[in-house]
């Protein structure tokens, strides 16, 4: 085995080689050289990986639009919250889904009123679906136990930082309830709608 | 590594000395630098070489594909539904996914080729003896490991080539002598092709063979360390270190493996540039087929072209049967396989070594020479012209093709018998390989349309992208109209240079953009009414229709110019083809429309024998004009010409294509009708840049 005497061997050969100095350029430029060809055959793969990658955060979800929810005549005048799927047309990367429910809303209708309010069941603190508790009358939160009141305010103490996030709805003349449909980020103060 | 006796520590070349206190910290809590040390200086007897790049190339080569494949990784949806279209999604719409995409295609494809140097250059050095025999034997297990990458691999989009191919090469791994068929059901992941197949060749190309490969690769290096480089003799250089010259030689060859990599997959972009076309990027790098369809021949089906070579080594044990495919796709590789592990041992002795060396030239040769066949065999209709072979055709036609027959013309020359059988195989090798160009051509349209199909507004539906090239009249009408109605219907533009050639052979009508405005013109135009691009093949020749036009119709006194612009008109608005004739200005012409439809209803003139509105003629004597050309009123004619709408009793041959005889199956399924009645139309999805006529989507 050469190996245990590899180290002198190369040693001595070298030192007969040309003056170190010019040695060590040589060996420098040598080794400049490499890292630079190693480094230039390596960005191909790693560019492409890194813009591949980084490819959703070109995605959005488009601008919010007014999406038909329900008929007035569907949402009783009693001061109670029911639960709504919001439909629309969703495209998920290469598949298009056509009117398929891609979230839910509550919607109250006040005494006498002709107009409703419309809250997203998101809860505002990390995301979880926002239940109603019919008996307690109260909205809860099933992971962080968040509550809310029916109105969807922040009853206190709440790990919830905002009340719920209520969301623009319009009602036609002929009924037709349509809520412009958003998602904001979770966690924070202030209601800021997702791009 | 190689070194355990720490001596190319203590040489002191390259050695850090002093360093900073982290480097110091981070080296006493790790030894860092005993790593590298041994890493990069690796004693190379002789100095740095050319030839000894290979291996490292290999590993960069891996590398490459490691980076690119968990990326793609990360955006590859393996199911049958699902497959096709997120490669898709990683080739046309992912930004840089195509040449992520490229990169790994190309790559796998350079890694083939610096195995064959990597094996050539170990076994000409005679690198494998001892005490190298065992690292051999697992470059041998290295080099299986990477082709089965490469056939794994080649399934992953779920294309018509690489599901073709794979159908294949599991039916060939299914002859294996009592485990085959079950070694066959295990890698498709049962009975037929599906998501388990796909689940299954992703879990192994990318888990179980890349993590085997890990083990092997790094067993490889370790013994590779631990005998060290093996110099080619003779020595005529001093040692060196592996750091710096060799690495630079190798990084060197790296890029160079690199720039040839990037050159393939923008050598299109180049193309392009120059003939001042736009650059399409989902066009670069790997190309994605129509998705996998197990109902759609293909004939453009071939393996990887570093596969090319068994496939054609298939066809030497042509007429063997299963035996043969036996033979060819496992015994021969298999036993040269075995003879490459026993190398290392013939090659203690001087005679086995030049056998090994010889021995893999030969199989290099012989693997390039059926690479070179198979392809000559394919592009032959290239650069061979047909008219070449014009007198054997010409010959075969007059005869019969009868061999006697042609002995005769041929005077009983068994010279010139001879010399005419060569030219009819070469007239019928022409054949086979036009037919595979063809197949080529149309492998390339399907993909094209299925690409336009998944870039749709609406995207591809939850079923896949084959549901949507299914439901296509442009992609399934030619289909079904070749089939079903070519036999007797023409469907060629009538100014095309061989339009009169197709019409005699035909007996029906041409459909070609049937219900459109030139269409109906040439059906009013008495010169070819009785032609036979309409009427002049069939029953109604000399059919009231016929003798209207060529009588009625040209009574100036009768029909006015402008009454006859206004019947043709008001034929293409029945049949809603208006926009697409290019005629969008007309329907502001509402005044002509509607002039002719009472012309055509007008019991004096057309509806004197055709219904119409409600002008009361009765059903039966000539087909109902209401909804003329429309697609309920196609759908309505080829499901049952006979129905009373249309020729209850004057029926020409056309046969009731959605009636069940009984107790049988329709010739047609009500949704093949549509498909078919739909492409005639010319109603099919066209993207928004390509839409001249404007014509929209049918729903």
């Amino acid at each position: 085995m050469p190996d245990v005497t590899g180290g002198q061997i190369v040693t001595e050969q070298l030192g007969e080689e040309p003056p170190v100095q010019e040695t060590r350029r040589r060996s420098f430029l040598s080794g400049a050289l490499a890292v630079l060809c190693g480094g230039l055959a390596t960005l191909p793969p790693v560019v492409a990986a890194v813009w591949a990658f980084l490819d959703p955060l070109q995605r959005s979800s488009g601008a919010a639009t007014f999406l038909p929810l329900t008929d007035l005549n569907n949402v009783p005048a009693d001061g109670q919250p029911r639960q709504f799927p919001v439909i629309a047309d969703r495209v998920d990367a290469w598949t298009g889904f056509q009117a398929e429910p891609i979230g839910a809303v509550y919607v109250k209708r006040d005494e006498g009123a002709d107009r409703v309010e419309v809250l997203s069941a998101t809860c505002p603190h990390a995301g979880c679906f926002v239940e109603l508790d019919k008996a307690a009358g109260c909205f809860r939160c099933p992971c962080h136990n968040s509550s809310f009141t029916l109105d969807g305010g922040i009853v206190a103490p709440s790990p919830s930082p905002r009340s719920m996030d209520s969301l623009e709805c319009q009602v036609s003349k002929a009924g037709a309830v349509s809520v412009k449909w958003q998602n904001f980020y979770t966690g924070i103060e202030d209601k800021v709608a997702r791009k | 590594m190689r070194d355990a006796s720490g001596h190319s520590e203590t040489s002191g070349i390259g050695k850090v000395a002093g360093g900073s206190w982290i480097g110091n910290w981070l080296d006493s809590r790790t030894g860092y630098r005993a790593l590298v040390q041994s890493a990069l200086y690796e004693r190379v007897p002789g100095g740095a070489r050319w030839r000894y790049v290979w291996g490292s190339t290999l590993v960069f080569a891996f590398m490459t594909q490691v980076i690119t494949g968990l990326v793609l990784w990360a955006s590859y949806s393996a199911s049958a539904q699902t497959a096709w279209e997120s490669v898709y999604y990683i080739q046309y719409e992912m930004t840089g996914g195509w040449l992520l995409r490229g990169i790994h295609h190309v790559m796998a494809q350079a890694m083939v080729v610096l195995l064959a140097l990597h094996v050539m250059q170990v076994v000409i050095d005679g690198a494998y003896r001892a005490p190298r025999e065992v690292n051999f034997w697992l470059g041998l297990v290295l080099m299986m490991l990477v082709l089965g990458m490469a056939l794994t691999g080649y399934l992953l989009p779920w294309d018509q080539k690489g599901y073709w191919a794979t159908r294949v090469a599991t039916n060939l791994a299914g002859l294996v002598p009592l485990v085959g068929p079950s070694m066959q059901q295990l890698v498709v992941g049962g009975p037929d092709y599906g998501h388990h197949t796909l689940t299954r060749f992703f879990a192994l190309h990318a888990g179980f063979l890349p993590a085997t490969l890990v083990i092997f690769l790094v067993l490889h290096l370790t013994l590779f360390r631990k005998h060290g480089l093996h110099a080619k003799q003779p020595i005529t250089k001093p040692d060196a270190m592996f750091w710096p010259d060799q690495v630079l030689k190798d990084a060197v060859a790296m890029l160079a493996v690199m720039a040839v990599v990037l050159g393939v997959i923008l050598m299109p972009a180049l193309r392009a540039i120059l003939a001042g076309e736009p650059i399409v990027p989902g066009h670069l790098g790997a190309e994605l087929g129509a998705p996998a369809d197990p109902s759609e021949p293909y004939a453009a089906a071939r393996p990887e072209w570093y596969f090319l070579f068994l496939f054609q080594f298939l066809k030497v044990f042509e007429g063997w049967g299963a035996t043969g495919e036996f033979l060819g796709a496992i015994v021969v590789p298999g036993a040269t396989l075995g003879i490459m592990f026993l190398m290392p041992i013939l090659g203690q002795w001087k005679l086995g070594h030049r056998f090994n060396i010889v021995f893999t030239i030969a199989i290099l040769a012989g693997a390039g020479l059926l690479t070179a066949m198979a392809l000559h065999e394919d592009y032959y209709a290239l650069w061979v012209d047909r008219s070449a072979f014009a007198d054997v055709e010409k010959l075969i036609e007059s005869t019969d093709g009868d061999d006697e027959k042609i002995f005769a013309v041929l005077g009983h020359d068994k010279e010139k018998w001879n010399a005419f059988t060569n030219r009819r195989d070469k007239l019928e090798a022409f054949r086979r390989s036009e037919a595979f160009l063809v197949a080529v051509k149309q492998a390339s349209h399907d993909s094209e349309r299925a690409v336009e199909l998944a870039g749709r507004p609406g995207k591809i539906p939850s079923a896949g992208a084959l549901s949507l090239v299914r439901s296509d009249p442009l992609s399934q009408g030619p289909k079904l109209f070749a089939q079903h109605c070519q036999s007797c219907h023409a469907h060629i533009d009538p100014t095309a240079e061989n339009a009169e050639e197709v019409f005699a052979k035909s007996s029906a009508a041409n459909l070609f953009e049937f219900g459109g405005e030139s269409w109906v013109r040439g059906l009013f135009d008495p010169k070819r009414v009785g032609g036979a691009a309409y009427f002049g093949n069939t029953a109604h020749k000399e059919g009231d229709m016929v003798s209207f036009v060529c009588e009625d119709f040209t009574d100036e006194d009768e029909w006015t110019r402008a009454d006859k612009e206004a019947v043709v008109f008001a034929l293409v608005a029945e049949a809603d083809l208006l926009q697409a004739s290019g005629r969008k200005g007309v329907i502001k012409r509402g005044q002509d429309i509607k002039r002719g439809q009472e012309l055509i209803a007008d019991t004096d003139r057309c509806g004197s024998c055709h219904p119409y509105r409600n002008n009361e003629t009765e059903l039966g004597y000539a087909p109902d004009l209401n909804g003329w050309g429309s697609e309920e009123w196609l759908v309505g004619i080829v499901t049952d010409p006979t129905h009373q709408r249309f020729y209850p009793d004057t029926n020409d041959r056309m046969p009731r294509f959605g009636v069940a005889s009984d107790g049988g199956l329709q010739a047609l399924s009500d949704k093949q009708i549509m498909l078919v009645s739909q492409w005639l139309r010319g109603t099919w999805y066209r993207p928004a840049a390509h839409n001249p006529k404007n014509v929209s989507e049918h729903p």
